[in-house]
């Protein structure tokens, strides 16, 4: 097991590595960060050399990013476009994503594998026909169509909710806004669980557990539950960057001003620091959270650990 | 193989599968040939309502988008300030947006760069991700590790923030950048399957007798293998197909996509919600959202079909 | 008799109608006793088992008449809990692909524990204790150390082993066992089938071996129920049946395995396929391809299970003939 953790560790640098400089050439390569920081006036020559000094852009685009890489590990993320140290910004809108992202994620894992445990086992009941009917809607309707209805009709309208939330929102703020962000995902591990948990009731080992005389209930809970959820898990590595992507839009729906907030604030001022660095613990996160899943699969799966 | 199978009693699991094939229709083993994958799968997708419908409302919005002037006689740029926001009337069923705008004639306009988006990207990505993963599956070793590792670097990029930067730093507008953006990061999910596809189908009997006949590699690939792993990857690319179109208006929505004068649903949805402008006039909203939702939900149940015609396993 | 199987009958609802899979069904095992019930796939015999088992998927399937006693009460009037303590307690079933129907992501240990654990409300180290006992007694080396170990991490014969453990854990008085040996290796079917009839004798339990090898059964079986679309077609003692087959599908099967004693001779199969079971056809299923077929054959009513000596049954209209048949084959 340890083993296994280190390999995947290990296989995680290059990736890491290649991810990154994907999005150092777009921003540095396809984009210009100095003369886009003066907008149409453009720069006087002498602040756009300081300037290119500072971001290296004189050097071949590899050793740029070698460069770029060696101050991110010495912490030093550059500076964002209202003088801020980029990692101030970070410290501030980390936790706030965070947590948005840390109720999507207890929403879809929770009611996701609830209702589809329970879709699976009545397969054709009308619960089941409901249920599935509601989540083709929710996967068809875009998120940010959805979220702002939803931000009208109970922020505006009804009055429910504060259609913004607080500059550092508390969790129970953040219910409304996660479950928006949560429910295509939510959706997709309805569905994936109801087929998992629908296809292994048939399975062999069912059948022989129910040979054994078992509960009906041991037989779901110990039997059925635990091999259906792998390829559940599995997919929540992929999700977590689905995620991260629908933070981006929930945040600008209900003002939240989390990572997709200052994410947006860098690309709008054309700040290269700030987006590349937020991109870049972006892209560990989301790396992290996959190795994350790979080690529950092989918890879940001991098919996996001795390969 | 036995035909008596038709109810396979649930023991005979490995007949249930190879009786599938015969159980569908008429069963005498006289009149009833067994059938290749892909007959089988269109003969039980004929039969599926989901499929029948999802497949008529896509080729009625691919006329659409191919002529839209069919069913819209007006010009989606010619709008006429005096009548923004007006609600639906006789002659202008889905009203008037902002600009005052026909909100029908854009409605159907903009079927063509959703779907064109949608289509080129799955077509961009089907291709890539076929290929990369195709080679990856049969040749293994070396060139496996190097492009399931190229696989994995573009995998390890969340699509939509690759889009955003990607799109932000960019000045070109117009369909085929969004195009570009999504195919260049979303082919890895293709390619790994299409990978694990070419894998087990070169574990087949079949191609080791071939390739024991002496095929070779590229006969191999293309006449054996390749029939049989393209199944899970035109599934998948369907699938895709509707989440591309999509992502396609939250890239607009996000003001990094398709950007006016485009016509385009996820514009139209961009310029509704931006500062709840629907708040009174709904229909501006309403209109573009049903249509982007319906045409998503199309390509997915199609997918949805096409997986359980091509896959009995997962019924 | 332990068990008595009385007009069994059981339904599947399928998309093309209903199907009789198993159609007025009788059999008995005594305590000690091996029954071994062969046909080919389809034929029912594994649905009869389940029936017995009370494990049949339903819906589709259903019992639609018929009583199954056991130890004198009928399973089938019984409650949904009182029918669960039978399972594992006093009835057992081995299945035929012990690497499907054994959990993957649990261990063998546990899954052995499992039914002290249920049925006997054992605490987890007695129940650990109990699973290790059991692989000794299957005689799977090192016991004690692989009680952790997966289902994959074995070989096919020891899976097997294991699912014999499962079986035997709490001394039923009568084990099935569908196509036990079927997914292994010939020379580790001989063991397993050697293990399993020893373990019956030392425990006294009732076996039903269900196979559609002959070969298997020739050994171990006391005696032998023959099915085809949902029927038995013969009943016999197996020594009586292998002498002298009194239907032509048994005589079929007896003739299509190889014999040392018959070099030379070629050997036949049955021409034909198993009937549909959505469309079995009027009067005795088996007419289409019986090489003895007559007009009465084609026509219902159906052959009824003649009785046609001590134990012995068959449900062919010329059962004599075929019985005189048996000396020239």
């Amino acid at each position: 097991m340890g083993r296994y953790v280190i390999r995947r560790l290990v296989q995680m640098v290059p990736v890491f590595l290649g991810a990154t400089f994907l999005i150092f050439v777009m921003v540095y390569a396809i984009g210009d960060p100095v003369s886009g920081l003066f907008g149409d006036r453009g720069p006087d020559p002498a602040t756009a050399q300081a300037l290119r000094e500072e971001f290296d852009l004189d050097e071949p685009l590899p050793l740029q990013y070698v460069l770029y890489m060696g101050k991110i590990f010495t912490g030093d993320f550059g500076t964002a476009f209202n003088g801020q140290p980029v990692t101030q910004l970070m410290e501030h809108a980390f936790p706030i994503s965070f947590r948005l992202m840390l109720v999507a994620l207890v929403l879809e894992v929770v009611l996701g594998i609830a209702l589809g445990v329970i879709t699976g086992l009545r397969r054709g009941r009308s619960l089941d026909t409901s249920v599935l009917v509601a989540t083709l809607v929710v996967i068809a309707v875009p998120t940010f169509v959805l979220g702002t209805t939803v931000q009208y009709v109970l922020g505006v309208k009804l009055g429910w909710i504060d259609p913004a939330v607080s500059p550092d929102p508390r969790l129970d703020e953040l219910l409304v806004p996660g479950l928006i962000l949560s429910l295509v995902s939510l959706a997709y591990v309805t569905r994936l669980t109801r087929t998992s948990v629908a296809e292994n009731t048939r399975a062999d080992y069912i059948r022989t557990a129910h040979a054994k005389g078992l509960p009906r209930r041991r037989v779901t809970v110990r039997h059925l539950l635990r091999n259906s959820l792998i390829p559940v898990v599995t997919y929540l590595g992929a999700d977590v960057g689905n995620l991260m992507a629908g933070a981006i839009v929930t945040e600008r729906i209900f003002n939240i001003q989390g990572v997709g907030y200052q994410l947006f604030q860098g690309i709008l001022r054309q700040n290269s620091p700030t987006v590349v660095g937020f991109v870049v613990v972006l892209v560990l996160i989301f790396l992290l959270a996959n190795l994350l899943v790979d080690v529950l699969y092989a918890v879940l799966d001991p098919r996996i650990r001795y390969v | 193989m036995s035909d008596a199978t038709s109810a396979p009693p649930p023991m005979e699991a490995e007949e249930e599968n190879a009786a599938k094939g015969l159980t569908a229709g008429t069963s005498s083993p006289d009149k009833d040939a067994p059938r290749g994958l892909w007959s089988d799968a269109w003969h039980d997708l004929r039969r599926n309502p989901i499929f029948v419908v999802s497949a008529l409302l896509i080729v009625f919005l691919v006329v659409i988008a191919l002529w839209p002037s069919l069913i819209a006689t007006r010009d989606p740029q010619r709008c006429d300030l005096a009548r923004s926001l007006q609600g639906p009337s006789a002659g202008h069923w889905f009203g008037f947006d902002t600009q005052g705008c026909d909100v029908y004639t854009r409605t159907v306009y903009g079927a063509r760069a959703s779907i064109a988006v949608g289509l080129c990207a799955t077509v961009g990505v089907a291709l890539v991700g076929a290929v990369v993963g195709g080679l990856a599956g049969f040749f293994g070793g070396f060139w496996d590790t190097l492009l399931s590792r190229l696989t994995d670097v573009f995998f390890g990029i969340p699509v939509v923030l690759g889009a955003i930067v990607f799109l932000s730093m960019i000045s070109l507008s117009g369909i085929w950048p969004v195009v570009l953006v999504i195919a260049a990061l979303s082919w890895p999910q293709v390619a790994r399957i299409a990978r694990g596809a070419v894998m087990t189908a070169k574990q087949h009997d079949y191609v080791q007798a071939a390739r024991a006949l002496g095929a070779g590699n590229a006969r191999l690939l293309l006449r054996h293998i390749m029939p049989n792993a393209v199944a899970p990857v035109i599934v998948m690319a369907t699938i895709m197909l509707g989440t591309f179109i999509a992502l396609e208006a939250t890239l607009s929505y996000l003001g990094v996509g398709l950007r006016p004068p485009t016509v385009s649903w996820g514009v139209d949805i961009s310029a509704a919600s931006d500062g709840m402008q629907f708040r009174n006039a709904p229909h501006i909203l309403l209109y573009p959202a049903a249509a982007l939702s319906l045409t998503v939900l199309a390509f997915i149940m199609l997918g949805d079909a096409v997986r359980d015609a091509i896959d009995p396993k997962l019924r | 008799m332990l068990l008595e199987v009385q007009d069994l009958r059981v339904e599947f609802a399928t998309r093309d109608g209903v199907v009789s899979a198993v159609n007025g069904v009788s059999y008995g095992v005594d305590a000690g006793e091996t029954l071994a019930v062969l046909g080919e796939s389809g034929s029912g015999k594994s649905v009869t088992a389940l029936a017995v088992m009370g494990i049949l998927d339903s819906p589709p399937g259903r019992v639609a008449g018929g009583r199954i006693l056991f130890q004198g009460h009928d399973l089938l009037t019984m409650g949904r809990e009182e029918r669960r303590r039978v399972r594992g307690e006093r009835m057992a079933m081995i299945f035929q692909d012990a690497l499907s129907s054994l959990n993957p992501v649990l261990t063998v240990g546990y899954q052995l524990g499992e039914m002290f654990r249920v049925h006997r409300g054992s605490s987890r180290a007695e129940a650990r204790a109990g699973a290790v006992e059991l692989m000794d007694r299957v005689r799977i080396p090192a016991a004690a150390q692989r009680v952790n170990d997966y289902p994959h991490q074995f070989s096919g014969g020891m899976r097997q082993r294991i699912m014999i453990a499962m079986a035997l854990a709490l001394e039923p008085a009568l084990i099935i066992a569908d196509e036990p040996t079927t997914a292994l290796d010939v020379t580790v079917q001989a063991q397993v089938m050697d293990l399993l009839d020893e373990l019956r004798r030392e425990y006294q339990m009732g076996l039903i071996l269900i196979t559609h090898d002959l070969g298997v059964v020739a050994d171990v079986a006391d005696r032998i129920a023959v099915m085809y679309a949902g029927r038995i077609v013969e009943n016999a003692p197996v020594k009586e049946l292998y002498a002298r087959p009194a239907h032509p599908y048994t005589k079929g099967l007896l003739e299509s395995i190889p014999r040392l004693d018959a070099k030379g001779t070629r050997l036949s199969a049955i021409k034909g396929l198993p009937p549909n079971l959505l469309r079995v056809p009027p009067g005795c299923p088996f007419h289409p391809r019986c090489p003895r077929v007559r007009d009465v054959c084609r026509k219902d009513p159906r052959p009824p299970l003649y009785e046609i000596g001590q134990g012995r049954s068959s449900a062919c209209h010329f059962w004599k003939e075929t019985l005189g048949d048996a000396g020239r084959r």
